[in-house]
């Protein structure tokens, strides 16, 4: 049995490439934020994007001060680009949370070298997707009345059986994990930063936020519990925070959205558009950094692997749609799915969606599509293209005609419909910039349990300590166990 | 290597983690108490009038009836403020040179109306009609408490959602007999709690779930 174990692990390709040991790790990871120089790129990268992230505050300025009116929903068409949006972050969110917590339960070694800014990722397009639904109440700072339930002078709760409270609480939710999970993570590495930080300041800033992390065997098992509870928590919420977003829709009697197949079309797709996001970041990150060692060619394959699987159930989901029109012999669903596809306004919407999500996909059966990052990089941002589509044509297709033919009307997005969504994608990676010059990008001690160092067979005495490259300080402030 | 922190940093750590959930409790417990404060809804306080009309002399001492002056309430959405000539009914006789009269004569004299301090404002998007509460047994003591004793009239309730809705959720709680309903003594325990629900019925006061419409209130 042991020799089947060994053939299978010889068998998977190294996570790690390159001759690293314990301290090359830390050195290569830990140097970006402590001992490099800022790269130039990173100057006109961040530059850029927080230019773009200004659209953002402009667009809010606006909004607060005129109100909501000058975007471009209205009925029939009450939500576009606001929803929209949401949906489209909040499912780029997931494949943080798919590979932080489910491929840890799975023991899958390639989640390690790409977990760290996944999180990061998920974090932050979760923070630019609840911007938009907070907005849309028009005056956020009342928003806590209507959304929270909590003893207000009113004397009422919000309407608990609204699918949109339940989306108030999947998302807090979600936020408030993938923060814990992100930051609970990080804190080893946060240490390693203070231990290595030469700058006095930066020594206190990591210092506070590594909670005096000593790397002592208690703090260690204690960190495994943690961190594997938290993955536990995460787990189901991979599953229920983008089925709960398609509650939104499916609970209501919209044709096109009253659909019972709308749950894992919609976390299929969340995880898909994720992954397309996560290889967006990391194949210029890692030829920017020089992390090719960790993340290397294996990973991006995996990748591409799964946003070829979770593709084909969302273009089964297509399919589906269609299927599910004709088949429910409702006229009003058979109408939506002609008008969608054929005799609507925005035919040309539902077919773009194909060309982004269908057919860009199948390139990736192909080796030689799979194996290049030019590809895979191209291929992931028409994916994102076709996943921000395919919420307009569930949203605004059915939206623009439904029952009564009187109250059809078109919709067309205005200048801040467009400052809004593009000024959320300066925002986001505004913060990806500044993620990767203060935090480490990725995790260095996970990192270092793929060397083969980490893992030796033998006996005690047979062990070198110097393959760990690191100089071991003693803790004497550490009070025996009690 | 010195460590950078001082021993003592691991319990003000300890510490703030246990400060930042007192401290964000705390935070909301003030902010619910604020928000029903008199500070925020003007309970209890009482306003300089450009008269100081007492109500206590007047309905306590005097026993005049609530409609003499509010002759509306019965009839419309508002009680109706009088206007100088009901005063005059009696001040054209009774303290008819007195100084502390003057501004109500020199209003009759010059026909302007006195200014009074809204004392009970609702908000406009709330629709709100005396004839109604007024015809289903609500008393005139049940929002404005005793009015019999306050020599200057002050807002007895915080007016706020919550009070307003706690009635509608449960009326039979707060009616009584409709004769009784300018009675300033009147108790609410002068009712046993099937005498209310009796009393609800024959009110012909509606569902629990009409009374908290939405647009029962909010038209």
């Amino acid at each position: 049995m042991r020799d089947l174990k060994e053939i299978q692990l010889a068998m998977q390709p190294p996570m790690v490439e390159g001759d690293h040991d314990f301290g090359s790790v830390s050195d290569k990871i830990g140097d970006i934020t402590l001992k490099r120089k800022t790269p130039f790129h990173w100057f006109i990268g961040f530059g850029i994007a927080f230019i773009v992230a200004q659209l953002l505050m402009m667009t809010v300025t606006t909004l607060l001060a005129r109100g909501i009116g000058i975007w471009g929903n209205n009925q029939p068409v009450g939500w576009a680009f606001d929803i929209i949006n949401f949906v489209w972050w909040i499912g780029i969110g997931h494949a943080g949370t798919l590979i932080s917590a489910i491929l840890l339960l799975l023991n899958q070694k390639w989640r390690t070298s790409i977990n760290r800014f996944a999180e990061a990722m998920t974090l932050f397009a979760v923070a630019c997707a609840a911007m938009f639904p907070l907005l849309h109440t028009g005056r956020p700072w009342l928003a806590a009345y209507w959304l929270f339930p909590y003893p207000n002078t009113m004397g009422i709760w919000p309407q608990f059986r609204s699918p949109l409270i339940w989306d108030v609480f999947a998302v807090s939710t979600y936020a408030t994990i993938s923060l814990l999970f992100w930051y609970v993570g990080l804190i080893p590495d946060l240490a390693t930063l203070r231990d290595r930080a030469k700058n006095k300041y930066f020594k206190f800033l990591y210092g506070i936020f590594s909670w005096g992390w000593r790397g002592s065997a208690r703090h260690w098992h204690r960190y495994e519990i943690a961190y594997l509870i938290l993955a536990g928590i995460s787990t189901p919420l991979v599953l229920s925070v983008h089925s709960i977003v398609s509650f939104d829709f499916s609970v209501s009697q919209v044709p096109g959205w009253h659909a019972s197949f709308f749950p894992p079309y919609f976390v299929a797709g969340a995880i898909y558009a994720g992954f397309a996001m996560v290889l967006i970041l990391c194949i210029p990150l890692r030829v920017w950094y020089g992390m090719k060692d960790f993340i290397t060619d294996t990973h991006l394959i995996y990748m591409g692997k799964v946003m070829l699987a979770t593709g084909l159930i969302v273009v089964y989901s297509y399919v589906m749609e269609a299927f599910f029109g004709w088949y429910s012999a409702s006229q009003y669903e058979q109408f939506m799915i002609y008008n969608r596809i054929w005799t609507g306004p925005y035919w040309y919407m539902y077919w773009l969606l194909i060309l982004c999500n269908g057919m860009s996909i199948q390139l990736l059966w192909f080796k030689r599509f799979r194996e290049s990052p030019f590809w895979l990089f191209l291929i992931s941002i028409v994916v994102s293209i076709g996943m921000w589509l395919e919420r307009f044509v569930i949203i605004v297709t059915s939206l623009n005609r439904d029952f009564l033919p009187s109250s059809w009307a078109m919709y067309s997005p205005t200048m801040f419909d467009w400052s809004m969504f593009i000024g959320t994608i300066g925002f986001f990676f505004t913060l990806i910039y500044l993620f990767v010059r203060f935090l480490p990008i990725i995790s260095i001690f996970e990192v270092r349990t793929l060397l083969p160092a980490a893992n030796v067979h033998g006996h005690p005495s047979d062990f070198d300590e110097s393959v760990l490259g690191v100089e071991y300080t003693y803790d004497h402030t550490d009070p025996p166990n009690k | 290597m010195a460590q950078f922190f001082h021993k003592s940093a691991n319990n003000i750590a300890r510490i703030s983690m246990i400060l930042g959930v007192v401290l964000a409790g705390t935070a909301f417990y003030v902010y619910t108490q604020v928000a029903r404060s008199s500070y925020l809804t003007g309970r209890y306080l009482e306003k300089q009038q450009p008269v100081q009309f007492s109500h206590k002399h007047h309905v306590g001492d005097d026993g005049i009836d609530c409609r003499y002056c509010h002759s509306t309430v019965e009839t419309t959405a508002s009680a109706g403020m009088p206007p100088t000539q009901t005063c005059m009914n009696c001040h054209s006789q009774l303290w008819s040179d007195s100084e502390y009269l003057e501004p109500v004569r020199a209003s009759f004299r010059d026909n302007k109306p006195i200014q009074w301090e809204r004392i009970h404002d609702l908000p406009e998007f709330a629709y709100f009609n005396h004839s109604i509460h007024v015809a289903k047994g609500v008393g005139c003591s049940t929002c404005h408490g005793q009015i019999d004793n306050m020599p200057s009239v002050y807002q007895e309730n915080t007016l706020q959602m919550e009070w307003c809705i706690a009635c509608h959720r449960e009326p039979e709680k707060y009616i009584r007999p409709k004769s009784e309903v300018f009675n300033m003594n009147w108790q609410n325990s002068d009712l046993t709690d099937d005498e209310r629900l009796e009393l609800k019925a024959k009110n012909k006061i509606r569902s629990r779930e009409l009374l908290t419409s939405c647009s029962t209130c909010h038209r």
